[in-house]
């Protein structure tokens, strides 16, 4: 048995322990790396294969996007949202995704969610189609083509999928 | 408490606040459930992170040492907004609340509902 | 200067929790209760949180974070529940 099935999650593990208790003294420490090793060990027979990050920093740089992208996109909506509502034009979309793995159908979901004017609705049944909502849909290629570029084609790189 | 501080906290509050408040408004505003989803899932998500960092730099201050475990609060709500948004749309959908009459591509609601592919590669 | 901001961001956040009262109450759909109900949940993190600044102690994160947890739970539960008739499969 390894000691560190999960390493991933032993250090996000760890590092949450230390961050709920806002401390680094010696006996959180202990305690946090008790758990970090103790949990994995305990749940490595109940999950589901998933695709490794290969490319870190690109993952890193993929999360600082998102998060500038979240800040632009919500003025946005916040501007929708005064506006009179006479001139919002809501649309469902149908967004034709490659990639294949769960992990990243979700990370790309919820990333579309959080940033541009859109929510996703739902993902058809042989995972080729993102279903999404625009509160303000202007051009639906331009939509698909931002989601396709800005955001799709980043997650196939880290994943390699 | 150093005047600078307290502007850095004051303006995180407002910026907070004022999203909050407009996505509460957009909730009521908005005219259908699907516009309405929007504005909680975006607007208020903001709001929270901009009082949560306020209430960090305020704590960091009077502990003197970096507080940082409401960062734990704003990393889960991002995480779960958009799943919650998600099983919402999912529900509405599976009631089959209509959307708005002018909502563009209103026909692919069924096919949602389905978790079918767009196309109608079947009856051709 | 911070008691007022505090009071005002109050009011805001307090006039939210109205808004969404309104809301959960008129409808028309069992998905709009739901979202009135996620969003009251997030406003009252934030009403917690700025208690926790108004009376200058971090006890109250501990609150905040059940809050949020349950939230979501509770969000998740209710969809579950409506789209299956079931919460746990």
């Amino acid at each position: 048995m390894r000691v560190f099935p999960m390493p991933f999650h032993s250090l996000l593990l760890f590092v949450v322990w230390l961050l709920l208790n806002n401390s680094v003294s010696a006996g959180h420490i202990v305690l946090a790396a008790f758990f970090a090793i103790a949990i994995p060990l305990f749940v490595n027979g109940m999950r589901d294969e998933h695709p490794k990050i290969l490319k870190p920093w690109r993952a890193f740089r993929y999360v600082l996007m998102v998060m500038r992208d979240i800040l632009v996109a919500n003025i946005e909506v916040a501007w929708l949202i005064i506006r009179p509502i006479k001139h919002l034009e809501p649309g469902f979309v149908a967004v034709p995704i490659n990639i294949r793995s769960d992990l990243g159908i979700t990370i790309l979901a919820s990333t579309v969610s959080l940033t541009p004017g859109t929510v996703s609705a739902e993902i058809s049944k042989d995972k080729q189609w993102l279903y999404v909502h625009a509160l303000h849909l202007e051009g639906e290629a331009d939509l698909i083509h931002l989601i396709k570029t800005r955001y799709e084609a980043p997650l196939k790189e880290i994943f390699g999928c | 408490m150093p005047l600078y501080l307290e502007i850095i906290i004051c303006v995180l509050l407002l910026i907070g606040g004022v999203f909050l408040l407009l996505g509460s408004y957009g909730l009521a505003r908005l005219p259908d459930i699907f516009t309405r989803l929007h504005s909680p899932t975006k607007a208020s998500t903001l709001g929270i992170t901009g009082v949560l960092l306020s209430s960090m730099v305020f704590h960091s201050y009077q502990n003197g040492s970096l507080s940082v475990n409401e960062l734990l609060i704003t990393l889960f709500l991002l995480i779960t907004a958009p799943v919650a948004a998600y099983m919402i749309a999912k529900t509405a959908i599976h009631h089959e609340t209509p959307p708005l009459d002018k909502t563009k591509n209103a026909h692919l609601v069924s096919k949602i509902r389905d978790r079918q592919a767009p196309k109608e590669n079947d009856e051709a | 200067m911070l008691n007022w901001t505090l009071f005002i961001v109050a009011v805001f956040i307090c006039i939210a929790l109205f808004l969404n009262l309104w809301r959960l109450f008129k409808g028309p759909t069992i998905s709009d209760r739901i979202l009135a109900l996620d969003t009251m949940y997030i406003n009252t993190i934030a009403l917690i949180l700025m208690y926790g600044i108004y009376v200058g102690t971090s006890l109250y994160f501990e609150a905040a974070l059940l809050i949020a947890m349950l939230g979501f739970v509770s969000t998740a539960a209710l969809c579950k529940y409506l789209l299956r008739g079931d919460i746990i499969e």
